[in-house]
């Protein structure tokens, strides 16, 4: 079975950076990082068709089977496409929805996971501990501390005139706190606090209905 | 008879869409998802007993014959797992709706819950009668999609970063999946499970190990086998009570489904057992330690769901016959007594108004009826004699026993600590609340201080009345546990033939003779 070269480095390209994508704390960049990963799933159930060829069943059974193309990748593929067109769907639903809450993308830490680190982080630490402590200095990874660099939605930005006419299902809260400030350096912005939704008036925000 | 089978996906769907329809009527919708899922039980029920007594049932879909189009299969198997689920999936719905009757919530969007979980019943059992790799592909995605509508469910914010974490965990699980199928037809030109399994011997071992690991990696996601079951206790826990009874019921076990395929009858050549067993050692014990380290019963239950996947994965690393019929049989207890530990939950959640152990208290005299729902499981759960999980383990045991080789004493040993684990950790959670009084001694403070540092041990809720629906719905899963019990003989029995007929395996001339009935 000869398979095209370029398709395969192609596919390599998107798995890489799909998963690169996905492994950010914005979810859109998360959407982007599953298209990209679906594709390249697509593309590698298209490369072990194998070598392209006529229509299969196109006039009448009168086509040699060999040089047909293999058909049943192609319908598996058409599925796959579904299914992540569905889920994309599904996804950016999720996104708009996690904006209109806490008026960013981003993935906020578990409320429970923060107070653990903060309630181990005033404890003396292990001598094993100490190679990480070290690291922890000058070098901080998405989850932890700030958040690399979260899509902001523009109106809670410095541009104050920019009115945002998106449908709100609560009234928009308008807060003048560090998160708002954003340096035209692109300096990454203070993660978005888990209550910033909580002091509006939600009547959908009913936790009681576990 | 095999044109009853895609009835088992399709009445479910169906109903799902007349739901749809009728969105803004709850009553239609709870009669016809009621109905949809009665009838499924009743099919499963017929085509156990057909399958057990004259043989597996293949169908072949839309006219292609039997390698080359959509095969549905069923064997003892898959439709012992079609009954179960469906007995769950319909308590939990009576449960649901008790629960929908009483709080008369405007804003709970109950016009997509009944839809989405008769989608998501429709998923397991797709998944579980699939013959192919890709049907099985389309039927975890079937439920995984009605999954994340149901984990966000009413979209508040803690369950939208709770789902969020599910979400893009079992996305990459479903990429892993298919792309692992794309690696098989690249190496078998097949997608069909029998054919598969035919092919497989033909491969070296090095590539037969590369897709076994991938196909494995997919569904130890799916299963939250240790270390992949991290996302478990982190969104389970905020769901609503019935979809988390559902949710750890039920999509777990498809996981282990599909591992119980993949070993048994995919790589039949190809020995990944010994690394099976460390995982499933490491699931056990990281998972029950987890569990002692709370203070919260839904993620107390959450850490024991977690631990005891592992001792399904340590009966598939036995693979024997017999292991395999134990881990079926654990399987099928393991399903029914996690969903009404959760339901269970779920009461005292509304009689208590917390499910925090250092909050509820006084509950034996307040509410004994709850305490005997939540003991039966619980002490089954645990292991204790004369109940099923005693009787799972044990048969795991005696399996792992006839091999006697050290590491299956390891094992063995690693199994019984966290059963005794899980035991301590669902009593302390029975002591404090139904046996604690309602002030508390200084004694009493103190020794439980340690729990007040555990996640979520201060969490509070609205209380509220218990429907009657409710209780009996858990109350007939309480029973059914019990039923586990009593016709145990019988059920290891068709579980143990289960085993046997799995790990014979089947041919293709065999699946095209049982199409052709």
């Amino acid at each position: 079975m000869s398979i095209s070269l370029v398709l395969v480095i192609v596919m390599g390209v998107l798995f890489a950076c799909g998963v690169y994508a996905m492994l950010e704390r914005s979810l859109t960049r998360v959407l982007i990082g599953f298209l990209l990963l679906g594709n390249a799933a697509n593309l590698l159930l298209l490369i072990v068709m194998g070598r392209p060829g006529i229509a299969p069943f196109y006039d009448g059974g009168e086509t040699d089977a060999a040089e047909m193309s293999d058909a049943l990748p192609q319908a598996l593929t058409l599925t796959a496409i579904v299914i992540t067109f569905g889920i994309s769907a599904f996804l950016l639903a999720l996104i708009y929805r996690s904006w209109q809450l806490g008026q960013a993308d981003t993935v906020v830490d578990d409320a429970e996971d923060v107070a653990l680190r903060e309630r181990t982080a005033g404890e003396p630490e292990d001598a094993m501990d100490e190679e990480s402590r070290s690291d922890d200095e000058d070098v901080t990874t998405d989850f932890v501390g700030d958040v690399a660099s979260p899509i902001r939605v523009l109106h809670q930005g410095d541009l104050s005139s920019l009115v945002d006419d998106a449908p709100v299902d609560r009234v928009a809260v308008r807060r003048d706190g560090p998160g708002v400030r954003r340096g035209s350096d692109g300096a990454a912005s203070p993660p978005p606090q888990t209550d910033d939704g909580a002091g509006s008036a939600d009547g959908r925000e009913d936790g009681d209905r576990s | 008879m095999s044109a009853l089978v895609p009835l088992l996906v399709g009445i479910p769907l169906l109903g799902a869409a007349i739901n749809l329809i009728f969105g803004r009527r709850k009553k239609t919708q709870i009669v016809v998802s009621v109905a949809s899922l009665s009838a499924v039980l009743v099919l499963g029920a017929v085509l156990l007993v057909t399958v057990d007594t004259s043989g597996p049932i293949a169908v072949a879909l839309a006219g292609w014959d039997i390698p080359l189009g959509i095969v549905l299969y069923v064997d003892v198997l898959a439709a012992l797992l079609v009954v179960v689920t469906a007995v769950v999936l319909l308590a939990v719905l009576l449960f649901s709706i008790g629960q929908g009757a009483a709080d008369n919530d405007e804003d709970t969007p109950v016009s997509i819950f009944y839809p989405a979980y008769l989608i998501l019943g429709a998923g397991i059992f797709n998944a579980f009668i699939a013959g192919d790799l890709f049907n099985l592909y389309v039927g975890f995605e079937i439920l995984l999609v009605a999954s994340y509508v149901l984990i966000t469910l009413g979209s508040t914010e803690q369950r939208i970063r709770a789902g969020v974490v599910y979400i893009v965990v079992s996305l990459v699980s479903s990429i892993l999946f298919l792309a692992a199928i794309a690696m098989v037809y690249g190496a078998l030109g097949t997608v069909n499970m029998v054919q598969i399994s035919e092919r497989m011997a033909q491969l070296p071992q090095d590539t037969q190990t590369i897709l076994h690991l991938m196909l494995l990696l997919a569904f130890a996601i799916k299963a939250a086998v240790f270390p992949l079951s991290f996302w478990l206790p982190d969104s389970y826990p905020t769901a609503p009570a019935p979809v988390t009874a559902v949710f750890a019921g039920l999509l777990t076990k498809v996981g282990v489904y599909a591992i119980i395929r993949t070993e048994t009858q995919l790589f039949v050549s190809n020995d990944l057992n010994f690394l099976l067993m460390m995982v499933a050692l490491a699931t056990m014990i990281v998972g029950i330690l987890g569990a002692v380290a709370q203070a919260e019963l839904k993620r107390i239950l959450s850490f024991t769901l977690v631990s005891h996947i592992g001792y399904m994965i340590f009966g598939l690393a036995i693979n024997t016959p017999l292991a395999v019929g134990a881990t079926i049989y654990y399987i099928v207890h393991h399903i029914i007594v996690q969903t009404t530990l959760f339901l269970a939950v779920g009461l005292i959640e509304r009689r208590a108004g917390s499910t925090s152990i250092l909050k509820v208290k006084g509950l034996m005299r307040g509410a004994p009826l709850l305490a005997v729902l939540y003991f039966i499981p619980a002490i089954n759960l645990g292991g204790l004699p004369p109940f099923s999980g005693f009787i799972g383990k044990y048969a795991l045991f005696d399996a792992a026993a006839q091999i006697g080789t050290p590491v299956m004493m390891v094992l063995i040993v690693g199994g019984v600590v966290t059963s005794i684990l899980t035991l301590y950790a669902l009593m302390r959670a029975w002591n404090l609340s139904f046996w604690r009084e309602q002030e508390d001694s200084p004694e009493t403070v103190e020794r439980i201080a340690y729990l007040g540092n555990a996640p979520a041990a201060g969490i509070s809720t609205e209380k509220r009345t218990i429907p009657r629906i409710m209780t009996l719905a858990t109350a007939g899963m309480v029973t059914v546990t019990i039923a586990l019990t009593v016709f145990a003989g019988p059920l290891l029995d068709a579980c143990l033939r289960a085993g046997e007929r799995i790990t014979e395996g089947v041919t293709l001339v065999q699946l095209q003779d049982e199409g052709a009935e």
